[in-house]
C-alpha cells in the first residue's frame, strides 16, 4: 500500500523534456486496432461441423458490408500483451487505497468471485425452465428476504440492474401508485445535496425536480419542505445518510410532512453501508428504497462490473413492483411470478444482473445480521477517524469540514481556504494524490461545497493505509505553500498526465471506424 | 480572466448573474465568481430568442468540466438577442465574463425588479459572508 510513487524526475517531478512523446509512449497509445498485420490470427477456428450456408440465403445482399470489416489482426502475444499492459495502466481496488465519496468502493471478498464463478450460477441459462433452475431461484427468494429485513420494506424486486434504474423503477412506482388512486401529480421534492441521479431520474419519468434547501446541520430545511410539499408532489427523495456524510435527525418529522401531503418518500440506498443493521429505511418511513448491491455488497463495481440496484417497498407499493418476483409456492418450490396485473412491467430483460445477486448473498450469509451491523460501525469508524487526522493543523486550516462535526461513513471537506491561501484548487490537490498512490477522493461534488472534496474510506481500509492518506494531504498542502507549481503540474507518474477536460467533453474520439 | 472583477455599471442578482440594464432592454450573464466556481465551460446552448424569462427563474444551463448549472434570471422579460458565438466558444464566458461571454440580452417586462438587484459592492460583500 502507498509505495513511493516511482517519479520520473527522481523528485515526483517532470523530468526535463525533449519535447514530444517519448518511443514507449507513443507505443502505449496505440489501439489495438494500430497493430498486427494482414493475416495474423490469435485464434484459428476449426472446420466448420455443419453444412455452410449459402450468404445470399441468410441475408439479401444489399443488406450485406462489400468488404470485411477492418478488425483488428495480431497473433496471441500481442494480443495478451495488450490488454496486461491496459489493465496495469488503470487504477483499481486491489492495488491502492480508493476513497471515492458516495462510491463505497469496499474491498470484494474473493469467496464471493468463486461462488458467483460456479458453474451451476454461471453458466445457467436465463431461459432455463423454473423447475430446473430452482436452486438459483431459491437464493433469489432468500436475497429479497435478506433485503427486505435489512430495509425494514416486506417486497423487493431484484430486477434493475444499477443504482439508477433502482431509482427509476421507484419513481415509476410511485407515479404508478398515484395513477392508479386517480392523481396526477407532476413535482418531486430532491434536497440540493442530491446525487444527480435524482432529478435524472424525475426528468426520465416526465416529472419535474424541486429542489430543497440544506439547512446549517447539513440535513433537509424542513422550512423549506414544508413550504414545498404540497399535493402537486408525488414523492420525496431522500439520502440518509447524505452526500454531506450527515445522518437527517429530522428523519421522523420529514416523513410526517411527506405522507401529510399525500406523498411517497423514497430512499436512496447510496449510502446504505453507514446502516446496515443499524437503522431501516422502512422504520424510518420510507416507502420505497433502492440498494446498490455493488456499493454495499460487495462486487467489483466502477468500470469493473454490472451493477445491481434492487429496490424494496411497503404495502401499498407492493401492487405495483416489476414483474416478475421470485416467490415460493406452498409446496415449498419456487416460482416467477408474472400475473401482477398493477405491475409497472419489466425494467430490462431476464432477472437482473445474477452474478451481482449471488455475491451480495454470499456477502450477507457469509457476515451476518451482527456482521452487516459491524461492517456499517466500522465504516463510520473509519470515516470519523480519518477526519479527525485531516482535522488537524497543517491540514483543518485550509481544508474545513463542510457540515457538522462528526460524520457518517462518508465526510466533505471544502478547499476554499487552500485555494485561496495556497493557491491550489482541489483538482490539484487530487492530481497530486495520484502521485502519492492513492486514487483521489470525489470532487466538485455535492455542488453546495466549495471546492468540494468528498472522502469514503469504508471499512475494509486498514489504520495504516488511513494515516498514509492523510499524512500525504498533508505533505501536498505543505508542498504548495513553498511552491503551487507543483500540484498544479501534476500528476506525473501516471501513465498520462493531466488531461485535457475541455477537449474530452467537447471533441470526445469515442469511435474508431471499422 | 484570471483576477476577480464586478465593474461598477452592473446590477448583480444573489444566484452570482449580472445585468447590464440600457433602456428597456438588458443583457445578461454570469459574474467572475460564477465562472471561477464552475471551472473551464465546455457547452452552453442559448434558449430560443421569444423565451420568457422569469425573475429567480433558471432559464438556461451553463455546463462546465465539473457540472451543469442552472442559470438564473436577474429580471424578468422576453429574450430578443442570443450571444450565438457561445455554441462554438464557450471558454469566452470563463475568458470575458463581462463581454464576449455574455448570454442573452432581454426586453424588460418589469424594469422595476431592478431595484431588488445589488450594485457591484453590496455583491462582493455578499461574496465574503
Amino acid at each position: 500500500m502507498n509505495l513511493p510513487a516511482p517519479s520520473p524526475g527522481g523528485d515526483g517531478r517532470a523530468p526535463a523534456s525533449a519535447g514530444g512523446p517519448s518511443p514507449l509512449q507513443r507505443e502505449r497509445a496505440r489501439t489495438i486496432f494500430q497493430k498486427g498485420a494482414t493475416s495474423r490470427r490469435a485464434f484459428q477456428c476449426p472446420p466448420p461441423d455443419v453444412p455452410e450456408a449459402d450468404p445470399d440465403e441468410l441475408l439479401p445482399a444489399r443488406f450485406r458490408r462489400r468488404e470485411p470489416p477492418r478488425l483488428p489482426e495480431v497473433s496471441e502475444p500481442e494480443l495478451v500483451r495488450h490488454y496486461v499492459t491496459l489493465s496495469k495502466r488503470n487504477f483499481d481496488l486491489d492495488s491502492g487505497f480508493y476513497p471515492l465519496g458516495s462510491c463505497t468502493m469496499k474491498h470484494n471478498p474473493r469467496l464471493h468471485e468463486r461462488a458467483a464463478a460456479l458453474a451451476g450460477h454461471a453458466r445457467l441459462h436465463p431461459l432455463q425452465d423454473p423447475e430446473r433452475a430452482q436452486g438459483a431461484l431459491e437464493l433469489m427468494w432468500r436475497l429479497q428476504g435478506a433485503l427486505a429485513e435489512i430495509s425494514g420494506l416486506p417486497h423487493v424486486s431484484l430486477q434493475p440492474s444499477a443504482g439508477s434504474a433502482g431509482e427509476l423503477a421507484g419513481v415509476l412506482l410511485t407515479r404508478a401508485y398515484h395513477e392508479d388512486r386517480g392523481e396526477q401529480r407532476h413535482k418531486v421534492l430532491a434536497p440540493d445535496t442530491a446525487h444527480g441521479t435524482n432529478p435524472a431520474t424525475v426528468s426520465m419519468a416526465g416529472l419535474e425536480v424541486v429542489k430543497l434547501a440544506t439547512d446549517a446541520e447539513g440535513g433537509v430545511d424542513v422550512d423549506d419542505l414544508r413550504v414545498k410539499a404540497d399535493t402537486d408532489v408525488a414523492c420525496l427523495m431522500l439520502t440518509n445518510p447524505n452526500t454531506l456524510g450527515v445522518f437527517d435527525a429530522n428523519i421522523e418529522e420529514i416523513a410526517a410532512i411527506v405522507h401529510g401531503v399525500g406523498a411517497t418518500l423514497y430512499y436512496d440506498g447510496a449510502n446504505l453501508n453507514a446502516v446496515m443493521g443499524l437503522s431501516r429505511p422502512g422504520d424510518m418511513g420510507f416507502d420505497i428504497v433502492h440498494f446498490n448491491l455493488h456499493k454495499s455488497f460487495t462486487q467489483p463495481h466502477g468500470g469493473g462490473g454490472p451493477g445491481s440496484g434492487p429496490i424494496a417497498t411497503s404495502e401499498r407499493i407492493a401492487p405495483y413492483l416489476p414483474r416478475p418476483l421470485v416467490v415460493r409456492r406452498e409446496d415449498g418450490s419456487f416460482a416467477l411470478e408474472h400475473q401482477r396485473p398493477k405491475s409497472i412491467g419489466r425494467l430490462r430483460g431476464f432477472h437482473g444482473n445474477y452474478g451481482c445477486l449471488v455475491r451480495a448473498y454470499a456477502y450477507i450469509c457469509s457476515l451476518g445480521a451482527d456482521g452487516l451491523r459491524d461492517a456499517s460501525e466500522a465504516a463510520v469508524l473509519n470515516a470519523n477517524h480519518l477526519l479527525a487526522r485531516l482535522c488537524q493543523k497543517g491540514v483543518a486550516e485550509y481544508l474545513p469540514l463542510a457540515y457538522g462535526r462528526l460524520c457518517m461513513h462518508e465526510f466533505v471537506l471544502s478547499g476554499g481556504p487552500m485555494k485561496r491561501e495556497l493557491k491550489i484548487k482541489t483538482l490539484d490537490l487530487a492530481k497530486r494524490l495520484l502521485d502519492h498512490g492513492f486514487h483521489p477522493p470525489t470532487v466538485y461534488f455535492p455542488l453546495l461545497v466549495e471546492e468540494a472534496l468528498m472522502v469514503e474510506p469504508t471499512e475494509t481500509e486498514t489504520r495504516e493505509t488511513l494515516d498514509a492518506f492523510a499524512e500525504a494531504i498533508a505533505a501536498i498542502l505543505a508542498e504548495a505553500a513553498e511552491d503551487p507549481a507543483v500540484a498544479e503540474g501534476a500528476p506525473y507518474s501516471t501513465p498520462v498526465r493531466r488531461l485535457d477536460e475541455v477537449a474530452a467533453a467537447k471533441q470526445p474520439v469515442i469511435r474508431e471506424s471499422l | 480572466m484570471a483576477e476577480a472583477s464586478y465593474p461598477e455599471d452592473l446590477l448583480y442578482h444573489p444566484e452570482h448573474d449580472w445585468a447590464r440594464v440600457e433602456g428597456e432592454q438588458a443583457t445578461l450573464g454570469i459574474t467572475w465568481f460564477a465562472q471561477d466556481a464552475l471551472g473551464e465551460v465546455v457547452f452552453f446552448e442559448p434558449p430560443a430568442v421569444g423565451t420568457s424569462v422569469a425573475k429567480d427563474a433558471a432559464y438556461t444551463e451553463v455546463e462546465s468540466v465539473k457540472a451543469v448549472s442552472d442559470v438564473i434570471a436577474p429580471l424578468s422579460g422576453e429574450i430578443v438577442e442570443v450571444n450565438g458565438a457561445l455554441a462554438e466558444n464557450p471558454q469566452a464566458i470563463n475568458e470575458d465574463p463581462y463581454g464576449d461571454g455574455w448570454l442573452v440580452r432581454v426586453r424588460l417586462s418589469d424594469p422595476s425588479e431592478r431595484e431588488a438587484l445589488m450594485d457591484a459592492a453590496s455583491y462582493v460583500s455578499s461574496l465574503a459572508s
